[in-house]
């Protein structure tokens, strides 16, 4: 089938993503600046065409919970919010880290704390990577920099899930959810049958036949010396996760002597300030974290011996920059530059940054 | 080719639209395309702004501070935007509601009586393709049968009729453009 190319908004992607990788369910309530997911998930009615269900739930809480059975049950569903509701979903991630069950959850970050703003924000970094919720878990989490990884991500989100039997999180941020670019989309993917899924997931809940014992999924134990095994096969899983899922990107950083480290639609922005840095002579590279955990702690060090600082850029107070601080171990100084609770850095305020450093 | 646009003015006189129009337009010409739109209270009918970005390479910020063009619909947004200008650069506006003209010396600026032009047509909305046609006469990044296409695509099925009276109208404001500063 010859390329078929979109324009369309990266919250539109990621429903468009979702209707044709063969998810199977979506539970939600609306909430900008990702609304348009649900909108476009309603209009496109995917349910007569590929049996995927799209349900508006009652909250957030409702959402999150019937993610977690339709993920005991093996399927490929997910949920969608921006930051206050994920916050009220932070009880339902860790029951579903708890109970290895793999599931994707977007964040399409608006400003903060408390219901803030409805501008873009990348101030969720925290309760993100270093967990929302209560226990000793992690999410997988990639940060989209552009439509295209919105659409891409909810499939490759999916396989990551189910690979590593994990909640996925999606990082966004209003200004990728809100902004219109050219996507380049595949074909329809059939969901998969249940046979399928007994066959390639025998964890999951598709009902006993006689050949085996039941299947229980439960974050509960009550027992402690079991609980601390559940722990150690998680740890296990997260270290193997650490060694093989990391993914991330660099732009002009061969000969670069000042690092700027970015992610989302920040990484976009320092793009443009690399290209003002560059014009006026500044030896200066980029290098975008795509998986935010696992982080790209490896390439980061290696950097850290080529350049001379390295400068964090984030929609927020500083929080990715605790992460590049211990990738570097200290040897190069480390700073960064923010704006907060829904303002948007412009590139030439970065690049004034830049010429201090 | 870089061309990065603001176009600005109060919710509801096709700000967005507009911006959707070029974007839709440049993808049909296979041009890297890019809309970020203001959004939230601005819909509701106070100042709003988009920012389209048309090129032949891949796009890097889809928000900007320093525009090549800017397309001026109201006063504030006149305020806001004007200085966001590039040195050489080119500002277009609509002169209906404007008390305070734009003053740089070194971008070149033009006026577009759009709201005028548009209710003399008989239809106040066709306002925005006025202005668009005045910037195209300039900025000719858009081929005419890619406008059309670009119409086409941005507009519902339902608005297909209309196509006609807004190509008219990109005419009209190629012809009503009145030079104020050219550099």
């Amino acid at each position: 089938m010859a390329k078929e190319i979109k324009l369309m908004k990266g919250n539109e992607a990621i429903a468009e993503g979702a209707i044709r990788c063969g998810c199977d369910g979506y539970f939600g309530y609306p909430i900008t600046p990702q609304s348009e997911i649900l909108e476009h998930l309603t209009l496109e009615n995917p349910y007569p065409k590929t049996g995927m269900v799209v349900l508006q739930a009652e909250s957030e809480t409702a959402s999150i919970n019937m993610v977690y059975g339709g993920a005991a049950c093996g399927k490929r569903v997910m949920t969608t919010s921006s930051s206050p509701g994920i916050s009220l979903m932070q009880e339902g991630l860790s029951y579903i880290a708890g109970a290895e069950l793999p599931a994707l959850v977007v964040n399409v970050v608006r400003g903060g704390p408390g219901l803030g703003t409805i501008q873009p924000s990348q101030a969720d970094y925290f309760q993100t990577v270093k967990g929302g919720g209560h226990g000793d878990y992690k999410l997988i989490t990639l940060a989209p920099a552009s439509v295209q990884e919105m659409y891409d991500f909810v499939e490759l989100g999916f396989d990551l899930a189910f690979k590593y039997r994990n909640p996925v999180m999606l990082l966004s941020d209003g200004v990728i959810g809100q902004v219109m670019e050219k996507v380049e989309v595949g074909d329809y993917k059939p969901r998969w049958t249940n046979e399928y899924i007994a066959k390639n997931h025998p964890w999951a809940l598709v009902g006993k036949p006689e050949s085996r014992g039941h299947n229980i999924i439960t974050s509960l134990q009550l027992d402690p010396v079991v609980q601390e095994k559940v722990n150690h096969k998680l740890q296990a899983k997260y270290k193997v996760c650490e060694e093989n899922e990391v993914r991330y990107e660099t732009f002009q950083t061969e000969d670069a002597e000042i690092l700027l480290v970015a992610y989302g639609s920040s990484a976009r922005i320092c793009q443009k300030v690399v290209q003002l840095g560059r014009e006026a002579g500044i030896k200066v590279g980029l290098l975008r974290p795509i998986t935010l955990w696992p982080f790209p702690k490896k390439p980061l060090l290696e950097l850290s011996k080529q350049v001379k600082s390295i400068l964090t850029v984030e929609m927020s107070a500083g929080q990715m920059i605790e992460d590049v601080k211990l990738a570097v171990e200290c040897r190069v100084p480390v700073q960064h530059y923010g704006r907060y609770g829904g303002m948007i850095p412009t590139p030439t305020e970065i690049f004034e940054v830049l010429k201090t450093l | 080719m870089t061309e990065e646009i603001i176009i600005a003015g109060f919710g509801g006189q096709g700000v967005l639209s507009m911006g959707k129009i070029l974007a839709y337009s440049g993808a049909m010409q296979n041009k890297e395309v890019s809309w970020m739109p203001s959004y939230g209270p601005e819909m509701r009918g106070g100042t709003s702004n988009v920012t389209v970005i048309i090129s032949d390479e891949r796009i890097n910020s889809p928000t900007l501070n320093q525009f090549d063009t800017a397309i001026i619909l109201n006063q504030q947004s006149m305020d806001k935007f004007e200085n966001s200008v590039k040195p050489g650069g080119l500002l277009i506006y609509d002169p209906n509601g404007i008390s305070a003209h734009p003053t740089r010396k070194d971008i070149s600026i033009y006026q577009v009586a759009g709201t005028d032009k548009s209710l003399e047509l008989g239809n106040a909305r066709l306002s925005n393709m006025i202005m668009l046609g005045g910037f195209l006469k300039l900025k000719p990044v858009i081929n005419p049968e890619f406008l059309r296409k670009g119409l086409e695509k941005s507009l519902p099925e339902r608005h297909h009729k209309l196509i006609p009276d807004n190509e008219k109208a990109v005419e009209v404001g190629k012809e009503i453009l009145v030079p104020i500063h050219v550099l």
